[in-house]
């Protein structure tokens, strides 16, 4: 087993280069996260990862969360209750909150690097943290002040947790078939009643509350999506005072079975089984959905940040073993004695495809991390709505490809290992089992493409994609000026790439009022081109910047280095993938739809 | 009653430190920095004391480049309530820091000093010792447990033949051992706090103290590397190796 450390050196750089800390801090809104504070706010949180969720994360696979029929209770694994209240009294759960909530108003460019080390260590743990922060911000979004005070200010703390109530047995996906039922009553609150599941941490034993936010119907609302309300709905009624009422008429009745993520329950909720739950509207009628659509973006881009996050694991994991099991003669040199495995021209590729795409995709993550603080904190409006416009084009761009590639990355870790991998002792199979979820949960990548070709580009007229086009070929220009032999080697690649988006959008643009089953039948392929161009670009700019320091004589070159010969095998091995995917996006959709539905 | 913890920072003890190709030294470009983790359970043991209500203010010090300041500052964000920097581009030998520490203590005139035992770098055990000397104070060294009772500590003491209980007159010197506390995480809002916590900088002049080195490094080298073993036939010959060769029977 190895231990995780985070990629402290490689966070920082880029802090310093795709995501700039020094000019965030320049901003009244993030004044407190400056350099100094926020390595030691990385410091600690990488710390407690190691040292607490990283040990913890693969007998909480094996023992896994357990549903007690009896009292409809939940016991999550040993450890991680008290790894819960050392997280809550580390103050985790407040660092992206508001100030004036008693958070510390950290930027999403530094909370992404915390939230991935969660993620890294521990996904099964992670995902508390993140399905809070989803409810807190509905509540800040929409929410009265009562419910505000009543409930956010508890969660900011972590005494209470919350979750997110979405899916139905018939709604998944497609959330205009929810049913649960909200009937108004005359002291303005509502009784619930329904049944939802997949409820993440639904139900467990690290808080005496928990806080439900629930879609569901009032009894006049319009058909589909129009008519769905959100609500929240304590497990326990708070008293006016803050104190704990009676325990509300909600109820875990059972947790899934599920191929990953077993120390994390996932609950079916019964609400209304005697007589109703009392529920508290967020916001307006009807307009549910519309908040959480807001927040969902959030919780794409906290998804997008697992499998970053089980990308690293997965690296690190298989590279300890690469360099201890030995096995068999370096080809280059028959007659000496057997070596490490890893310096097995193949073994080298599949760790460099890993490592490769860990970083792309991260690098990917804290630009659009970084898009979305100054979307929210510069001065200039038409840079907030610039920032915003590519904040929004990223998210399921990175949901749908950091997911994506995470799925070979923690494949490519189970093949590092050989038949070890595929022996549950040795750790590398739980992340590739960890991982499978992330592709799916927030929105499957299916549905990220369709956000992408649809709402993100042919809904604007491909606006903010050429836009992206422009600052692509932009920075490619500069790159141009370099004369190293790694760089102007991805620059050339680059070209190509974005040559390729173009190709794609304009085919897009094109088609999506005559011919819209093509747009959407390549519409998966396009997320990976854009993951792979878009992610190349920022990890080129992480590149040069490698490039400038060694030029200038930094004392740490073999790092700076292992930067640029990352870029040069992405540049080779990745982007040409990409473009071969414009090929099928282009020219796809013809075989992908010929054949007879009742031929299959 | 005051604490002042004296902190060093040192190479993190996750890394593999190299010696430089010109033997001058241990090469520390680049290489993480931390908390000396003996410092840590002392900042530790002073913030326990004063949420005890033993101690009503906790000093942090450190004597060193002007990056000590981060150790500091995470000396306050564990809990101490300001810090003092000696800030100096000399290397610094324990007798040196030793006096430094002195001009510090008659200064703020604390009731106790909590140092860690050694530092991990240099392993050199004694800036405690020569502290103590220096101000005349009683010293308990290697603690492994601390109660105050006004003006006295009782500290157990590890020492090669196991505990040792011994009282002592405040003020006076304790260093740590490793199983006196186990150190808290930061929280992270103390994190940010300790920002905004004072932190005085001082010079070795303004202190009188000379802190030109007195020994001299002549040169670093890395341990020899292990040798491979060799199979012996009986165990006669395994006593005469033993004996004759490695001579230790």
């Amino acid at each position: 087993m190895s231990t995780y450390q985070a990629p402290l050196k490689e966070m920082h750089l880029l802090l310093e280069t795709v995501a700039p800390l020094a000019e965030l801090c320049e901003l009244a809104h993030f004044a407190d996260a400056t350099p100094d504070t926020v390595a030691a706010i990385l410091e600690e949180s990488a710390k407690f990862a190691s040292e607490v969720l990283d040990p913890l994360n693969w007998p909480g696979d094996q023992e896994g969360a357990q549903h007690n029929a009896a009292d409809n209770s939940v016991t999550t694994p040993k450890g991680f209750k008290s790894a819960y209240l050392g997280y809550r009294d580390m103050g985790g759960t407040g660092l992206p909150m508001p100030a004036d909530m008693g958070g510390m108003g950290m930027p999403r460019s530094v909370v992404s690097l915390t939230d991935e080390m969660l993620h890294s260590s521990n996904m099964g743990f992670g995902l508390m943290p993140m399905l809070t922060q989803g409810a807190i911000e509905a509540i800040l979004l929409a929410g009265s002040d009562t419910l505000k005070a009543t409930y956010a200010q508890k969660m900011v703390e972590g005494i209470w947790t919350g979750t997110m109530n979405l899916t139905e047995p018939q709604a998944g996906s497609d959330l205009s078939l929810v049913k649960t039922r909200a009937e108004p009553q005359p002291d303005g609150t509502y009784k619930v009643f329904g049944t939802k599941i997949y409820i993440t941490y639904g139900e467990h034993d690290w808080a005496e509350n928990i806080v439900h936010l629930v879609l569901a119907r009032l009894p006049d609302a319009p058909p589909g999506v129009k008519g769905i309300s959100l609500l929240v709905v304590p497990k326990f009624l708070v008293n006016n005072d803050g104190s704990l009422g009676a325990r509300n008429d909600v109820k875990c009745i059972s947790i899934e079975h599920k191929l990953g993520i077993h120390a994390s329950p996932t609950a079916v909720m019964q609400y209304g089984d005697a007589g109703g739950a009392t529920g508290y509207i967020v916001g307006e009628p009807n307009r549910g959905l519309e908040y959480m659509f807001i927040m969902m973006n959030l919780a794409r881009f906290g998804v997008g940040l697992q499998g970053v996050g089980i990308g690293e694991r997965a690296y690190q994991h298989a590279v300890v073993y690469a360099r201890e099991r030995v096995q068999s003669r370096d080809v280059g040199a028959p007659r000496e004695p057997s070596v490490p495995i890893i310096r097995h021209p193949d073994v080298r590729r599949m760790l460099m495809r890993m490592r490769a795409q860990t970083e792309a995709a991260r690098a990917l993550a804290m630009a659009t991390a970084f898009a979305l603080d100054l979307s929210e904190a510069h001065p200039d409006a038409a840079e907030r709505a610039r920032n915003h416009a590519f904040y929004e084009l990223m998210v399921p761009i990175h949901k749908g490809w950091s997911t994506e590639m995470s799925q070979e990355v923690a494949y490519l870790g189970i093949q590092v290992h050989g038949g070890m991998g595929f022996v549950e002792e040795t750790g590398a199979a739980q992340y590739y089992r960890d991982a499978r979820i992330t592709t799916i949960y927030e929105g499957t990548t299916a549905i990220q493409a369709n956000d992408l070709v649809g709402r993100k580009m042919a809904r604007e007229g491909g606006v903010t994609a050429k836009a992206l086009i422009v600052s692509m070929r932009e920075f490619a220009a500069e790159l141009a000026k370099s004369q190293h032999p790694h760089l102007k080697a991805t620059h050339a690649r680059l070209i190509a790439g974005i040559d390729a988006v173009e190709r794609t959008v304009e085919f897009n643009l094109g088609n999506f009022n005559s011919n819209v089953r093509a747009c959407f039948a390549g519409s998966v392929p396009m997320v990976k081109l854009f993951g792979i161009v878009c992610g190349g670009w920022q990890l080129a700019r992480v590149a040069l910047e490698a490039e400038k320091r060694i030029t200038a004589g930094h004392a740490d070159a073999a790092f700076y280095e292992a930067k640029l010969a990352t870029m040069r095998f992405f540049a080779d091995t990745m982007i040409p993938e990409a473009i071969a995917a414009a090929d099928t996006i282009v020219n796809g959709a013809e075989g992908t739809l010929a054949m007879a539905e009742s031929a299959f | 009653m005051k604490i002042l913890v004296p902190v060093k920072r040192v190479v993190d003890y996750n890394v593999k430190v190299r010696v430089k190709p010109d033997n001058s030294g241990v090469d520390i470009a680049n290489v993480k920095m931390s908390m000396n983790p003996f410092c840590e359970i002392a900042i530790e043991e002073a913030v326990r004391l004063r949420e005890k209500g033993a101690a009503t203010e906790v000093v942090a010090v450190s004597a060193g480049v002007l990056q000590c300041q981060e150790t500091l500052r995470n000396a306050m964000a564990i809990g101490a309530d300001r810090a003092i920097l000696i800030e100096t581009d000399v290397e610094l030998q324990p007798l040196a820091v030793a006096k430094l520490l002195k001009a510090i203590v008659d200064k703020e005139q604390p009731g106790l000093v909590i140092l860690g035992k050694q530092a991990i770098d240099d392993d050199a055990n004694q800036t405690g010792q020569m502290l103590a000397a220096l101000l005349g104070w009683g010293q308990a060294t290697f603690a492994s447990k601390v109660e105050v009772n006004g003006n006295t500590a009782t500290v157990t003491r590890e020492v090669d033949g196991g505990l040792e209980t011994i009282s002592l007159k405040l003020p006076a010197i304790i260093t740590t051992d490793l199983r006196l506390n186990e150190p808290r995480y930061a929280t992270l809002p103390n994190i940010m706090k300790a920002k905004k916590k004072q932190l005085d900088n001082v010079k070795p002049a303004e202190l009188g103290v000379d802190v030109t080195p007195r020994l001299t490094t002549l040169k670093v080298e890395e341990p020899p590397k292990r040798q491979g073993g060799v199979k012996v036939a009986d165990v006669a010959a395994l006593i005469d190796k033993l004996k004759n060769e490695a001579k230790v029977i």
